[in-house]
């Protein structure tokens, strides 16, 4: 089979990509504060492998990310249901969350709080659904 | 604030999100959500004792008090409902073991239906109208591809029914939001009742509480049904007998807040309306169950006809109603599976589902016979069975309230409701046996157990209505006062 000639597309992608994925990890990072979180940071992630499936094929992705999506997107609902539950042992309200400054070598004072732990599952949920629902409806079958 | 409200959401979705992480192990699946069904049914018991003792219980969610937050409320009613959908679904996974197949099994059934099991249960418990209709999605998502999962063409061609169907009424309950919201300034329903309370249920209100009426009737299978008997009886026998115990009892759940704490103030247009309603729905399904010689059929029908008889409770705005009401729907729910999965049974033995091609097989089945001759009397209410004190309560409520013609109808679809199942029984069981031991196409080794058991709780909910009549009544009384609740949402000096 004749392979078409996507030079550019693959030149073009193997840097938008690695763009794409810091973007993301910004627009995660700012979600505390800022526009951005785990939804829109799992959508930035998304477009960036379905920008790899594009530019190759399917099977050569999964290869190389030998991961199954299904079950990313449940690690990501466990991540951030428990994350809300961890409230049941400080004595709060379910979804509670809280957050404190810490001295950090390297970072300095830095805010940790545990919303983004919350914010870190519903990104996987994010992820791990998106890219099934593009797996899925890309198969031939 | 208590967290325990929030436990019969996240058991299940907890459940079924590690369910899909371990999609090789059927044996674990199985048992996993077998638990986590108990478990949720422990839950609403302890739930039910705190209402008891200290009132209706409440969570905001994350600490943000209402009506900024979300907030979930555990009422009477709605922790007698967790209590009954989590019985019922025990029974309905149990009946799945053995009946629903490996390749349904592989393909997620399990964490499917306790994620179908979330949505109901969010229903029930939150305390914020578009956590209800988020709710109502994740139930309805699940039950999508639940209702296609297998694939045969049957199913597909009726799931693209039900999703249209579906998905309409959903952006429609999404446009009653927004109006609602534009109006009131708010999606708590407890703060709305103040709100609406304050400023009176002008014409515009009442219209909005009229697209609910629409949106919830589609969703409950009120007068506009007419997806409903396609759908549910496409897909196998304990996805079916799930969906016609709780699909549509959530709907009337949510008639039920909606029309007692909400839009009360104006019945003679919305209750009445909702009384016509009802009335249609029970005549019109009562035809169905009774035109029909189609076991799945017959059963679809009559889940259509007792989502009338529960609204005509709603309708009458009594307390004698709502307690017939909150009596019937318990009863229902429990009676709906028990049908539908000894309909199923009865189907796989024979390998169809019409009546004319089966007779006799009470000589080669007994218990199952007789067990479904107690679910025959069951629905149509002959005492002491637990469909009865529904029924007269509910009939007594539709008399206060001057209804009689409502109150007339839903007797007179009774006998018709007992015609069409006992059609079934005469038919099934009695006359020559013409269907041998050898020449079943299945059996009923290992699916006994959930029917027994659902038997057992319709003679025991039967005969032991006094035992969970303190339960009902409380659980109309804060139906009747929207007060209780706006209290224990608000706060005692629910002021603004």
């Amino acid at each position: 089979m004749k392979r078409p000639n996507d030079l550019l597309l693959r030149a073009v992608s193997k840097v938008a990509v690695l763009i794409i994925l810091t973007f993301s990890i910004n627009l995660f990072y700012s979600g505390h504060h800022n526009p951005g979180g785990g939804f829109i940071g799992g959508l930035g992630v998304t477009a960036a492998l379905i920008l790899l499936f594009l530019t190759y094929d399917i099977e050569t992705v999964t290869d190389n990310l030998p991961v199954d999506f299904k079950k990313v997107a449940a690690i990501g609902v466990l991540i951030a249901v428990g994350t809300g539950a961890g409230s049941f042992f400080f004595d709060a309200a379910f979804l509670s969350q809280t957050f404190g400054y810490f001295d950090i070598p390297v970072f300095g004072k830095t805010e940790l709080a545990t919303a983004v732990l919350f914010d870190l599952g519903v990104a996987l949920a994010v992820i791990g659904s998106a890219v099934t629902i593009i797996q899925t409806i890309s198969e031939d079958e | 604030m208590n967290n325990a409200l929030i436990l019969p959401i996240i058991i299940p979705l907890i459940t079924g999100a590690i369910l899909v992480a371990f999609r090789k192990n059927i044996q674990f699946h199985r048992w996993a959500s077998a638990i986590a069904l108990i478990a949720t049914g422990l839950v609403s018991m302890f739930l039910m004792n705190q209402i008891t003792l200290h009132g209706i219980q409440t969570l905001q969610l994350g600490g943000w008090e209402a009506p900024f937050g979300i907030s979930l409320v555990a009422d009477m009613f709605s922790s007698l409902l967790i209590l009954t959908s989590s019985i019922v679904a025990f029974a309905c996974v149990v009946y799945a073991f053995r009946s629903i197949g490996k390749d349904r099994e592989k393909n997620y059934f399990y964490p499917l239906f306790l994620f179908l099991i979330t949505g109901v249960n969010g229903s029930f418990l939150t305390g914020d109208l578009f956590n209800l209709f988020v709710c109502f999605e994740v139930m309805l998502i699940s039950s999508y591809v639940l209702l296609s999962l297998g694939g045969t063409k049957i199913q597909l061609s009726e799931s693209i029914k039900y999703i249209l169907i579906n998905v309409l009424s959903s952006s429609l309950f999404l446009v009653g939001i927004a109006y609602l919201y534009a109006i009131t300034g708010t999606l708590n329903m407890a703060h709305l009742s103040v709100r609406i309370a304050d400023s009176g249920q002008d014409g515009l209100t009442t219209t909005v509480s009229l697209l609910f009426i629409v949106v919830f009737g589609l969703k409950a299978a009120l007068f506009l049904f007419y997806w409903l008997p396609g759908s549910y009886s496409a897909p196998p026998t304990a996805i079916s007998a799930i969906f016609a115990a709780l699909l549509t009892k959530v709907g009337i759940y949510a008639l039920f807040r909606m029309f007692t704490l909400i839009f009360y103030h104006e019945p003679q247009i919305t209750h009445l309306l909702l009384g016509i309603m009802g009335a249609g729905t029970m005549l019109l399904g009562a035809f169905g169950a009774v035109a029909f010689s189609d076991i799945k059929k017959i059963l679809t029908y009559n889940v259509i006809v007792s989502v009338g008889l529960i609204i005509a409770g709603l309708a009458s705005a009594s307390f004698m109603g709502m307690t017939g009401s909150i009596n019937y729907l318990i009863h229902d729910i429990v009676i709906k599976a028990l049908l539908f999965l000894i309909g199923g049974t009865i189907i796989s033995l024979t390998g169809t589902s019409r009546l004319d091609e089966v007779s006799g097989l009470i000589r080669t089945h007994p218990y199952l016979g007789w067990m479904f001759f107690v679910a025959v009397l069951s629905v149509s209410g002959i005492p002491p069975l637990s469909g009865f004190i529904g029924k007269v309560l509910i009939t007594r409520g539709t008399f206060e309230a001057s209804y009689f013609w409502l109150g007339g109808i839903g007797l007179i679809t009774s006998l018709l409701v007992l015609y069409s199942v006992m059609k079934i029984f005469m038919n099934v069981f009695w006359g020559e046996t013409n269907l041998s031991v050898e020449m079943e196409k299945g059996t009923t080794n290992g699916v006994m157990f959930p029917i027994v058991l659902l038997t057992a709780l319709t003679v025991a909910l039967g005969l032991g209505v006094e035992g969970i009549q303190p339960y009902v009544n409380l659980a109309a009384e804060s139906l009747m006062n929207p007060r209780f609740y706006i209290e224990a949402v608000l706060g005692s000096n629910a002021a603004f």
